[in-house]
């Protein structure tokens, strides 16, 4: 388990006042669970990881690793990165390039604080390759490696000890799209055969969504949101998660009427919506409605008995094999929708545009 | 059927493609300037005598130059020059590069170009500098340390093997300082933050895998320092000929002023000496390479871990001022100083008295002074500008045409790099004396040895740049309609240039410090700056040579700021 309380680094930078790159951020990882640092660069996600590493000392708040204090910043403890009960895997892999598999997966072994004999070496280095099916390579120069070979061999290294906390810094950035899709797979059954406290770091949201129990969506330093990818990607609380998970229509109106629960009623450039709305909006409120592009419906003719309907025309349709990517033009917005490879549409034909009320989010606009 | 085809004339001609004939010149460039002085040299150090032109072919040079009484001394105290200084300098050069790279010591960042400053001290000054302030007789440190402590006999006696050293470490300091800053720079730091998150330990992290990874890195540059130790002549000839401690560059130079000239002792000693620098050199690109495999690459841009020396970094400040103050500064400060005096004593408010311009009046009418000003400056422009554009064209054949035999070009580019100054000046007078090319006594002849002398280095800044240019680049100018001319003035040279001016301002600053070469070459009216101090020093006109000198360091600095104002922004380039 994973505990960081309010936790705040600031780089000092010499000349300038320093650039505060993890802002006073508070989360907890359950054991056994993966955990997602999700976020653009620069925002912040790396550090958290370096800090809970141990690679770098954080400026305030606290980190708890399995019930043991690592850091504080209230009486100064300290705990140095190699007494740390964590495996870390790196982005370049870092892979040394002066040993073999075997030594590189050895090392952890020799160096640490609880030594082996040789045959516990030995064993051990044998059972952490077999984990990651490289166990026939134990004598290759590390070098020798293909990059999804040296990203597994990372992995081993990092396992090879039985860390209680495992942290992943954008290990599949390096491997191409597909190798990236496979490793995704077996990233997670061995996580969860290992049932290892993981935190993982990516700007990739199909790797975060794919593969995590929980997601943090970081930016700028602090959480913008919280919680299963589910939630995350299906009713994002704020305008910045909405546009950088998937793609998302945006809608600009004001509120005109907040109905039972959650829902209100939007006026846009297009029309009156029906949507969920996040709690705390009023009537007047400026909002963007939210929508995804494989949540809106297309009609030949206006269907009865439906709520949520817009006129428009069809603009552009590609064929894209999975799904046909239609946009279609409103009085003002165009939107983006994912549409079946059955329909048959041309450029100008009329359609009705269907937008189920429940899957349109209605959320504060950000400057 | 067969005469028709025979018959058909012009089908096998001699009529060379011009795509060919380019390559083809550049090979004979580099042929006659790299491979023909060599020749030359191999077989003058066979014959008996080389001035009266008959061949009589012999083993004695040979004798004389490796089975004398000499021999053994020789080649010791070669040894001992060249690997002490290659260790010292190493050292320093290290523990500079891993306090301004990989530590927190205060002010690092503002330390990083003074390390680099003695670069435009030349050797011959560096020598001249380190003698005022070390000489047992009248050096500046002897004489206040005797006061200060009280002392009979003076402490440093820059008269020795070991002064040798340290007069040649330091200038080369700046060398192993770039080189080891590049090998911090490149190792990528997760290696180490790896093997922390593994369990090691600071100290084991540094021995088990810093270390390790640097050792290649290591050697390589220890080996260039030792090749570049065993071929420099400023700290054997001003320091080494007074001492009576000979290495071979010496050896050389003595035998070319023996009375006559012992020609062919002096090749066969250059013969050895070029011999010990290749396999130097070979063994250096062996190293390099093995090195590379070391490397890892990614895309990142690296965060160097830096280490946090907590109260020790006021040690490593400590350590960098006074490397800045006593090693980089009091050179220059010596001989400004000593540029004012009549003659040469130490400072007092007594001397203070006798400061004047005197020495610089004297230089204004002094014709040899201007003479060598005036070949130095054009030589240094001349080798420059030459050097840079037949070493862009080479480089433009070997990475862009993709001719076949293109490698060889680029190997007799790198010839040069494996022959010592003096080895260049023994065997251009072994070739001019043999060829009725009426330069030799010119500074054309001088030319010809440095422009040969720097195509390695011009190929370096040429080659880098040249290789960034993706061919797409000019490709997508061509599409978009420009010709050849328009491809070439509009994107390669703007891309090429930058590397480019570095070439040339380093180039331009060899050229004009050079003396190893120039020490056999320059005679009489083609004496240049660097051999106008050296025999005005062997006269005893000291502090008429430290007015010379500043007045060298500042055109020098002039020149390469007026260059590097009209020619824009250029990186310092290792």
């Amino acid at each position: 388990m994973i505990e960081i309380k309010s936790l705040t680094k600031i780089y000092e930078d010499g000349e300038s006042a320093g650039v505060t790159a993890v802002n006073d951020i508070s989360f907890t990882v359950e054991e056994g669970r993966f955990y997602t640092l999700l976020g653009p660069s620069g925002c912040g996600k790396t550090t958290t990881l370096r800090c809970i590493a141990g690679l770098e000392k954080a400026n305030g708040g606290e980190i708890i690793v399995n019930g043991k204090k690592v850091f504080s910043a209230k009486d100064g403890t300290f705990v140095p990165a190699y007494r740390r009960p964590i495996g870390m895997v790196f982005q370049s892999y870092a892979i040394w390039p002066h040993m073999t598999v075997f030594e590189n997966v050895a090392f952890p072994l020799r160096v640490g604080k609880e030594r082996f004999n040789s045959a516990d070496v030995k064993k051990k280095v044998g059972t952490a390759l077999a984990q990651v099916e490289l166990d026939s390579y134990q004598d290759r120069m590390a070098t020798q490696l293909s990059g999804g070979q040296q990203q597994r061999l990372a992995l081993a290294r990092a396992l090879v000890r039985e860390p209680q906390v495992l942290l992943l810094d954008e290990p599949l950035s390096n491997l191409d799209a597909k190798l990236r899709e496979r490793m995704r797979f077996e990233l997670r059954e061995l996580q969860r055969r290992l049932r290892i406290t993981t935190l993982y770091v990516t700007h990739d949201q199909i790797e975060a969504l794919s593969m995590s129990n929980v997601i943090a969506v970081m930016n700028s330093g602090v959480i913008i949101q919280e919680g299963p990818p589910r939630e995350i990607y299906l009713q994002p609380k704020s305008q910045f998660v909405a546009n950088f998970i998937g793609s998302t229509n945006q809608l600009t109106g004001q509120i005109t009427k907040i109905e039972s629960g959650d829902t209100a009623q939007v006026r846009t450039d297009d029309g009156e919506i029906a949507c969920s709305a996040l709690e705390g909006l009023k009537v007047g409120s400026k909002v963007v409605v939210v929508v995804r592009p494989e949540s809106v419906n297309l009609h030949h003719q206006k269907p009865a008995n439906h709520a949520n309907l817009l006129e428009g025309k069809i603009g552009a349709a590609m064929f894209l094999g999975e799904y046909v990517d239609c946009t279609v033009e409103l009085g003002k917005n165009i939107l983006q929708t994912h549409q079946r490879y059955t329909l048959q549409v041309r450029r100008g034909d009329p359609v009705w545009v269907e937008l189920p009320a429940a899957e349109c989010m209605a959320l504060p606009v950000e400057q | 059927m067969a005469t028709a085809t025979v018959a058909r004339p012009g089908r096998v001609s001699f009529s060379l493609d011009p795509a060919l004939l380019i390559p083809l010149v550049g090979a004979g460039v580099l042929v006659y300037l790299a491979v023909l002085p060599l020749l030359m040299l191999l077989v003058g150090s066979f014959q008996a005598e080389v001035a009266p032109r008959e061949f009589i072919y012999t083993l004695k040079n040979y004798q004389a130059a490796y089975a004398s009484e000499y021999t053994y001394s020789t080649f010791m105290n070669s040894l001992i020059f060249a690997s002490g200084a290659a260790i010292l300098s190493f050292s320093l050069g290290t523990v500079l590069a891993w306090l301004t790279e990989r530590t927190n010591t205060p002010l690092r960042r503002i330390f990083v170009p003074l390390a680099v400053v003695p670069l435009i001290l030349p050797g011959v000054l560096e020598s001249i500098a380190w003698i005022f302030l070390l000489s047992p007789k009248f050096g500046y440190v002897n004489v206040w340390l005797m006061n200060l402590l009280g002392l009979e006999s003076p402490p440093f006696n820059v008269f020795s093997l070991p002064g040798m050293i340290w007069v040649h470490a330091v200038g080369q300091v700046p060398l192993a300082f770039l080189l080891m800053v590049a090998a911090f720079k490149s190792m990528d730091p997760s290696l180490e933050e790896s093997a922390m998150m593994s369990g090691a330990n600071t100290l084991q992290t540094f021995r088990r895998v810093t270390l390790k990874l640097l050792l290649p890195t290591a050697g390589s540059v220890l080996l260039i320092l030792f090749v570049r130790t065993l071929e420099s002549f400023e700290a054997p000839a001003l320091i080494g000929i007074p001492a009576r401690i000979y290495v071979y560059t010496s050896e050389i130079y003595l035998a070319f002023n023996d009375y006559p000239p012992d020609y062919g002792r002096g090749g066969a000693l250059a013969v050895g000496l070029l011999l010990l620098s290749a396999v130097g050199v070979w063994l250096y690109t062996r190293a390099t390479k093995e090195g590379k495999k070391f490397q890892t690459v990614t895309g990142e841009a690296f965060r160097p871990r830096q280490f946090e020396l907590g109260a020790l970094r006021w040690v490593g400040f400590g350590f960098l001022t006074s490397y800045f103050l006593f090693v980089v500064l009091l050179p220059f400060l010596v001989l400004f100083w000593a540029s004012f005096l009549p003659f040469f004593a130490t400072p007092s408010w007594d001397a203070v008295s006798k400061l004047s311009l005197d020495n610089y009046r004297y230089l204004h009418g002094f014709r040899p002074f201007w003479d060598a000003m005036q070949n130095s400056i054009i030589l240094a422009t001349l080798t420059a500008t030459v050097a840079m554009m037949l070493t862009s064209l080479v480089a433009w054949i070997v990475y862009k045409s993709r001719l076949p035999g293109a490698w060889i070009l680029d190997f007799l580019a790198f010839v040069p790099i494996t022959i010592p100054g003096i080895v260049m000046g023994m065997s251009l007078i072994l070739l001019y004396v043999a060829f009725p090319i009426p330069i030799y006594g010119t500074i054309w002849v001088l030319l010809i040895a440095y422009v040969t002398r720097y195509i390695p280095y011009g190929m370096r800044s040429a080659s880098g740049s040249i290789m960034q240019i993706h061919s797409e680049l000019e490709e997508a100018a061509s599409a978009s309609g420009a010709s050849w001319w328009e491809t070439f003035k509009r994107v390669t040279l703007p891309l090429l240039r930058p590397g480019l001016v570095a070439g040339w301002i380093y180039i331009f600053i060899v050229s004009f410090r050079e003396f190893s070469t120039s020490v056999l070459l320059a005679t009489g009216d083609s004496r240049v700056l660097s051999i106008l101090l050296f025999n005005m020093f062997e006269q005893g006109q000291v502090t008429v040579v430290a007015a010379i000198g500043i007045l060298m360091i500042a055109t020098l600095l002039t020149i390469v700021a007026i260059f590097y104002k009209f020619t824009g922004r250029v990186g310092i380039q290792s």
